[in-house]
Parts: structure tokens; C-alpha cells; sequence
């Protein structure tokens, strides 16, 4: 039964084209599967070229796909720069979307959509599905008239130019984006069913631009007096937020136009913004438009009334920042089917915001036994770093977990220990090792053990 | 040929120092060796018209003073759209106002977060510092009008938010010169702690990892554990996951349209028409591609009520009448919908006349 199910492999042929799965859809009269099940057969008939009579016929010798020759194995395809110029992903990859989580915002402009890590390999997140955090809506800013100025404790306030900028010596690093709240929505108990929706607030580029200490150097700055560095945006919210010192004197904190190779995407803060790494997305000023040294943090809005972790005590945690050690498998992963029992490589990402992962341990028994996961070079320092580990599942319901170790020698922390430290309230930086079910049905779900 | 070449680099030589000599001038004063030609001075005006944050401990605060009545009335013009006329609302954002006492603004900690079982975490129940609102209100509020507040308006608002919270009295006059006295009341104002280890850096003292975790690597639990998943109901509340999956991969997406099934593979059905379905969406209509560059959208929704009424229900309440919503658009209104007012957009009429046409034909979708 489940091997008929698999498409690709040798299955005897069915009464006419309508597949197992469809036949069952058609039972269940009125139901949107059939709706679903009748486009499908729709769209694959079209696509495909093959008429259901041949696909009958073909299933007898052999695998359709192999026995009657497509159109594009039969035709003339398309010419150089189609699409404008700028090439698009397969429209069979239409599934691929990034996505905002139902019920989670009230307006679109304050919001969010999830990057779709179900589906992405490696660790270099796709620029348009790089997850969107907006303030107050985002702007598609002319690049000839934005400005950068840095002021504060410097000798000279000053002015820079996107070509002044783009003229100075360049640096291209990876490194992790991560929402201070990814995961928020888990921290009491199991609330979406995706790793898109769970851990979605995470996505990692290469970005290029300059290291911020460059220009606060070239204004002459007071490195010894400013304590402090504020970098605020030119969209409506102005977004502000007080960055650490030590990032900035270290040549960490970058103000980068280039990301993957092109400039930042519109949503992602173009033509400018910063970059902190291993900090919490929110300071990666988008539009970035100032920055000013000072010598006391500035207490703005995000991080005095949201970005703060509330405690079991009734305090706020403030200047909350740093994206502790954290991993999560991507595949399988909840809201997926196994379509039979064998083989998979369990696949997932690990990040740190303290420097590079030094280990991932993954369990398939629900946390009793672990297995070093292979790290996928390169490794690199506030990055994603892909993990894997072989597994042959028997079809029996199992749980599977991931977990990283950071170069500090910290250890991913369990939900039970997460909430010991910190209750359930805080919202921000749930950094637990999530749980994926996989029960006997092939299914996939999120859910928590206690 | 190796001699032509030495000449020509000798030449090159020589303009580049007759340039030198030309162009180059000193650097500007306290701007670093190297790197000429990049960034000049900000002029003082450029600097005033955007350094325009204000800390916890005023500094950046301009001078000006407001009224909690004057900032009743700009409340209820241009704040109690999305925040509720007492800042008390839900629908939008978080409420501003609630959950704060008497006491709380003795003692400088709101006891209701230190209760588990308080639904709501207002903004005056977590704001430590009045600097925080006034910069906040200045730059960034109102939400679709940012920055268009002058000063003595942000103090206004800022008062009668104060006083909607019990820490200012109704004839109170926020200034420049009292704020650091009104600080000294705010309910939350020792509600934070820098006591952790999520800042990178010694600003804030060296505080410990707060969770030590060991990796184990056998026989690491006990008893097997219990799991706790999402309710039966939830399966399709994120929409088919199928649909949120590739069509080809080790795993494919469950169809959530569909009960689960007992055997393996029941719910991997093969949705093979997200690509064809998605193309055959056809361009946004000029109408609504209006309604996101005007934020309209940040109130209305087509078919449901968010703040303001559904696009749906304008259009079945006003049908034919495009002249009269032209009006309603550009000048705002209150009472046809409901006590909560809408301001005045600033959209050209070309655009209103546009939107009004969409929703006087139906706002078709």
C-alpha cells in the first residue's frame, strides 16, 4: 500500500489515470481534497503532456516519465534573459514562500513573515525569502539621496554618501539573522506547526559593506569616552536601538549594502543597514540613516518596552541582546509526511551567537540517546552551520532533537531547564531544543516533552 | 619596449604629483589620515533636523511643555483611531494603558507582572523611563504620519497618557523643566535588570550563562516522556501544509485540508497545482495596489473588520456612491461606522476618486 503511494516507482496500473490517493480524495464527496485532488490532476495533465490513457499504458512497461519523451525533451525552450532580465525560481516552486503566521499581527506593516526553512538546503538563505520584520512598513529607498551620518562624541559630525561608502575597501561576511522572538510563540507550550512558523525568524546571507569602526574613525571619534553606539533607521519608525562597543571596536558591526551578491532587497533595507553579529535582528538597523557615539545606552523603544525579557520575578531583563546557542532539524520536520519506512538524513541548522558550534548531537529516541551529527564546512563564526546525521527509520512513532555546543563550550538548554531559569513569560530568546514527532503514519508534528 | 614602458610609468608619475599638487588639500580637522575624499562635515542644521533622540537622562529632550487637556484632544484626533480613546485598545497593538496602582508608582515596581495569571502586559506596566515614550511619540507616532508632531505636541500626548495612567493629574502641564519629577513616579521605573548575559560586553557587568546544559550522550532520560502536540482543531490553522512544502523532496508536505489518516503516506497527497495555481493570480487591481501605498490597509482589511470597517461593507453601504466616498476618504469622518474616528488622508484626489470607483463598484477582489 504505502509503496504504490510513492510516486516514481513501478505501480500497477490503476483503472484509469485517477491515482490511489485521488480515487480516495473522489470518495470523500464535497470535500476540499477532491477540489485539491481535481486541480492537481488538472495541472499534471496539462503539465505533463502525457494523456491519461498513455500514463495507463505506460504504467504496464514502465514509468511514464521515462516511456513517453516530455515536451521540453521534444521542443524548443525559452531565450536568454526572459523574465526582465532577472531570473525567477521554477514555478513548481511556488510552495517555497515565505509566509506571515495567521493571528499572530494586526497590521500587515508591524509584522512578520517566516522564512520557509523547511525547504532550503545549505545555509545560505535565498534573499527573497529572507524573513521580514517591519516596524512601520517597509520602503523601497532612492539610493542616490540616502545619507549615513555618525555624530555624538566624534571631532566632526559627518556625512556619507552610498558612493563614498561603496568606495572605501569592502569586507563580504556570513553571518546568522535571528528575530529576538523567533520561537516566542513556543515558549509555554507547542502553538504552530512548522519549523517555518517556529523558527522562521532566522535566515543567513553574505553580506558586504564596511566595518562600522571605519567610519566612526573617520569622523574622529572618542573610542575612549563613548561607551556606546546608537544606529537608527529612516523609515517611519526610525527604529533605534543601543549596539555593545565591544562589536563595534572588534570590526564585528558592519554597514552593509550587498547581500548574496547583489544589494540588500527592499524588506531586508536597502540601499543601507547594519549589521550585529550574533545579536538580535532587531539591531541590524534597517535604512540605516544615523549613527551617534555615546556614553550612556538611549533606553528606545525597543528595548524598553518590547524586546524585553519579563522574568518570573515580575523584572524586565533590558539590553537583552545576544542570539544564545541554539540548533533545530529542518527535515524531517513538523507538518511533513515520511512517505515510507528507510532511509533519511536528518538534516537541520545550528547557530551561536557567542562564535562558531563546536558540536550537534541529534537523538531519534526522544533525547535518551544522542549521535554527533557531521557539520557541513563551512563553519564559520555567528553563521549557520548546516548538520547531519544518516537514519533509518523502521516506521515505529519516534522523536527526533537536535543540539548544539557553541566554541564557549554552552550547551543548548531543554525546555524544562529554559523555564526553570526564566518561567514561561519572557518571550524573547527561546533558544530550547525543539522536539519533532514522527509518528507511525509518517506525519510530522511539533510537540513538546515534559 | 621595457624602456617605452618605464617612460610611460615615469609620465603617469609625474601628472599624478602635478595633480597632487593641485588638488590636494588638508584633511578636514579630526577626520582620520586616509581615506580622502570620503564623508564631508554635517552642517549644525543637519545635525539638529535628525539627532533627535532623547535618553533616560534627557539628554536630546528640546524644550516645550503641553497640557493633559491639549493632549486629550490630539489624542482623540490623531491617536484613539488604532489606540482606543482611553489608550486601553487591543485591536491593533498592545494596550498603552492598564494594570499599574497607586501603589505601583510608590514603589516604583508594577506587582501585576509578578503575577503568572495577569493577561495583559500594557506599556506602563513595563516603560522604566518617560524618555522612552517622548522619543517614541516624536519619532515614530502617529502610526501612517510619523514626525508630525512638534515637540510641545509630544509633551501634550505624553502627559495625557500619564494621566490616563494615574501618574499626573488632570491640569498637569508636562515640560522640559518637571519631567525628570514625573520619572520619579512611573510606575515600572525599577522594573529592569541588566543582571544576565545576553549583552555582548562588559557595559552591564559579566553576568553567567543563566542555563548549564551537559551533553549527554546515553541513556540520558529516565522515563519516557510525555508529549504534548497541537489539538486535533489546529491541524489546518496555518493554512494546507502540503501547499507550504516542495513538491519533490525526502519529505513532502501533509495535507491538513484532510483528517489524518492511520497508514503511512495517507495524507501525502501530491498537490502538484500550487505553481499553475499561483500564476494564474492576475495583477492587483490599481485599486488595492492604492490601498498598501497609502497604508490603507493598516486599518481596513476587504473582508474583515480590522480597526475600520471591512472594504466589503464600505462598498455595500455606499454602492454607486463614489463622489461621497471620495469625500469620506480625503476628509476622514466619525459616526458612520462607529465612535472611533478616522483622520484625514493626504492622498491626492486622483487616487481617492480611484479607490472610491473600486469600492462603489463592489470592491471586487
Amino acid at each position: 500500500m504505502s509503496q504504490e503511494q510513492i510516486r516514481g516507482r513501478l505501480r500497477k496500473a490503476p483503472e484509469h489515470f485517477l491515482s490511489h490517493e485521488g480515487m480516495r480524495s473522489s470518495g470523500a464527496a464535497g470535500s476540499s481534497g477532491r477540489r485539491d485532488f481535481m486541480r492537481g490532476a488538472f495541472a499534471t495533465a496539462l503539465a505533463g503532456a502525457a494523456a491519461p490513457a498513455a500514463l495507463a499504458k505506460g504504467n504496464a512497461d514502465g514509468d511514464p516519465a521515462i516511456l513517453q519523451l516530455p515536451a521540453h525533451s521534444r521542443g524548443l525552450g525559452q531565450p536568454v534573459a526572459s523574465n526582465d532580465g532577472y531570473g525567477r525560481p521554477s514555478r513548481y516552486e511556488a510552495n517555497v514562500q515565505r509566509r506571515q503566521s495567521p493571528g499572530l499581527t494586526q497590521t500587515p506593516q508591524a509584522s512578520v513573515s517566516f522564512a520557509p526553512l523547511q525547504s532550503l538546503f545549505g545555509i545560505v538563505t535565498p534573499s527573497g525569502l529572507h524573513f521580514e520584520r517591519h516596524h512601520q512598513g517597509w520602503w523601497d529607498v532612492d539610493p542616490t539621496q540616502h545619507r549615513l551620518m555618525v555624530n555624538g562624541m566624534v571631532k566632526t559630525p559627518s556625512v556619507f554618501t552610498l558612493d563614498e561608502i561603496m568606495r572605501l575597501p569592502s569586507v563580504s561576511r556570513f553571518h546568522f539573522i535571528e528575530c529576538g522572538a523567533n520561537t516566542a510563540v513556543d515558549w509555554a507550550n507547542v502553538a504552530v506547526p512548522t519549523v517555518q512558523y517556529t523558527h522562521g525568524m532566522l535566515s543567513c546571507s553574505e553580506f558586504t559593506g564596511v566595518p562600522l569602526i571605519t567610519l566612526l574613525e573617520l569622523a574622529g571619534a572618542d573610542l575612549k569616552g563613548g561607551k556606546f553606539v546608537l544606529a537608527e533607521g529612516a523609515d517611519g519608525s526610525s527604529m533605534t536601538r543601543t549596539i555593545p562597543m565591544g562589536l563595534v571596536t572588534s570590526g564585528e558591526v558592519l554597514v552593509v549594502y550587498g547581500q548574496n551578491g547583489e544589494m540588500l532587497r527592499p524588506e531586508n533595507g536597502y540601499p543601507l543597514r547594519l549589521i550585529v553579529p550574533g545579536v538580535q535582528g532587531v539591531s541590524s538597523i534597517k535604512y540605516l540613516r544615523r549613527i551617534e557615539l555615546g556614553d550612556q545606552p538611549w533606553a528606545a523603544k525597543d528595548e524598553a518596552i518590547h524586546y524585553v525579557d519579563l522574568m518570573p520575578d515580575g523584572k524586565h531583563r533590558q539590553y537583552s541582546g545576544l542570539q544564545e546557542c541554539k540548533s533545530v532539524i529542518t527535515t524531517p520536520s513538523g507538518g511533513q509526511v515520511l512517505l515510507d519506512k528507510g532511509f533519511y538524513s536528518i538534516s537541520g541548522l545550528a547557530w551561536s551567537g557567542r562564535g562558531k558550534v563546536k558540536a550537534v548531537d541529534v537523538s531519534v529516541d526522544g533525547g535518551r540517546n544522542w549521535r554527533a551529527a557531521r557539520m557541513q564546512t563551512p563553519v564559520m563564526s555567528k553563521c549557520l552551520t548546516r548538520f547531519s546525521l544518516d537514519w533509518v527509520w523502521d516506521g515505529k512513532p519516534t522523536v527526533v532533537q537536535s543540539r548544539a555546543t557553541d566554541e564557549t563550550g554552552f550547551v543548548q538548554p531543554t525546555y524544562a531547564q529554559l523555564r526553570r531559569a526564566r518561567g514561561t513569560r519572557s518571550i524573547y530568546h527561546n533558544n530550547a531544543i525543539a522536539s519533532w514527532l514522527v509518528q507511525e503514519n509518517g506525519e510530522v508534528k511539533n510537540v513538546q516533552l515534559s | 619596449m621595457f624602456s617605452f614602458r618605464k617612460g610611460r610609468i615615469a609620465l603617469a608619475g609625474a601628472a599624478l604629483l602635478a595633480l597632487a599638487s593641485v588638488w590636494a588639500a588638508p584633511a578636514p580637522q579630526g577626520r582620520s589620515a586616509g581615506f580622502e575624499g570620503i564623508g564631508r562635515p554635517a552642517t549644525p542644521a543637519e545635525v539638529k533636523a535628525w539627532d533627535i533622540d532623547v535618553r533616560p537622562d534627557f539628554k536630546g529632550l528640546p524644550p516645550g511643555s503641553g497640557t493633559v487637556l491639549k493632549g486629550q484632544d490630539l489624542w482623540e484626533a490623531r491617536c484613539a483611531s488604532c489606540h482606543g480613546v482611553f489608550g486601553e485598545s487591543n485591536q491593533t497593538f498592545s494596550p498603552l494603558i492598564g494594570g499599574t496602582t497607586a501603589d505601583d508608582i510608590k514603589t516604583g515596581r508594577v506587582a501585576n507582572l509578578m503575577r503568572t495569571d495577569y493577561p495583559a502586559r500594557t506599556t506602563l506596566m513595563k516603560v522604566a523611563t518617560v524618555s522612552t515614550l517622548w522619543d517614541y511619540i516624536h519619532r515614530a507616532m502617529p502610526w501612517n504620519e510619523p514626525k508630525s508632531l512638534s515637540a510641545d505636541d509630544v509633551y501634550a500626548v505624553t502627559a495625557f497618557l500619564l494621566n490616563l495612567a494615574n501618574v499626573v493629574p488632570e491640569d498637569f502641564t508636562l515640560s522640559d523643566k518637571n519631567i525628570a519629577e514625573v520619572q520619579a513616579r512611573l510606575p515600572n521605573r525599577n522594573g529592569m535588570t541588566t543582571d544576565h548575559a545576553l549583552w555582548p560586553g562588559g557595559e552591564f557587568g559579566n553576568a553567567r550563562p543563566d542555563t548549564a546544559n551537559k551533553a549527554c550522550m546515553s541513556n540520558c532520560a529516565d522515563a519516557p516522556p510525555k508529549l504534548s502536540t497541537l489539538p486535533d482543531f489546529a491541524r489546518n490553522a496555518h493554512g494546507n501544509l502540503a501547499q507550504q512544502n516542495r513538491l519533490v523532496g525526502a519529505q513532502h508536505g501533509a495535507d491538513t485540508s484532510r483528517p489524518e489518516g492511520a497508514q503511512l503516506g495517507d495524507t501525502a497527497v501530491q498537490i502538484a497545482v500550487a505553481a499553475a495555481a499561483s500564476s494564474k493570480q492576475s495583477a492587483a487591481s490599481p485599486a488595492i495596489a492604492l490601498l498598501q501605498k497609502h497604508a490603507c490597509t493598516a486599518c481596513h482589511a476587504v473582508d474583515s473588520k480590522l480597526i475600520g470597517p471591512a472594504f466589503a461593507e464600505i462598498a455595500q453601504k455606499h454602492a454607486g456612491k463614489a463622489d461621497y466616498l471620495v469625500g469620506k476618504i480625503r476628509q476622514g469622518g466619525v459616526g458612520v461606522w462607529g465612535s472611533v474616528p478616522m483622520p484625514a488622508q493626504t492622498l491626492e484626489e486622483a487616487d481617492a476618486k480611484v479607490i472610491a470607483d473600486w469600492l462603489a463598484a463592489g470592491a471586487a477582489h
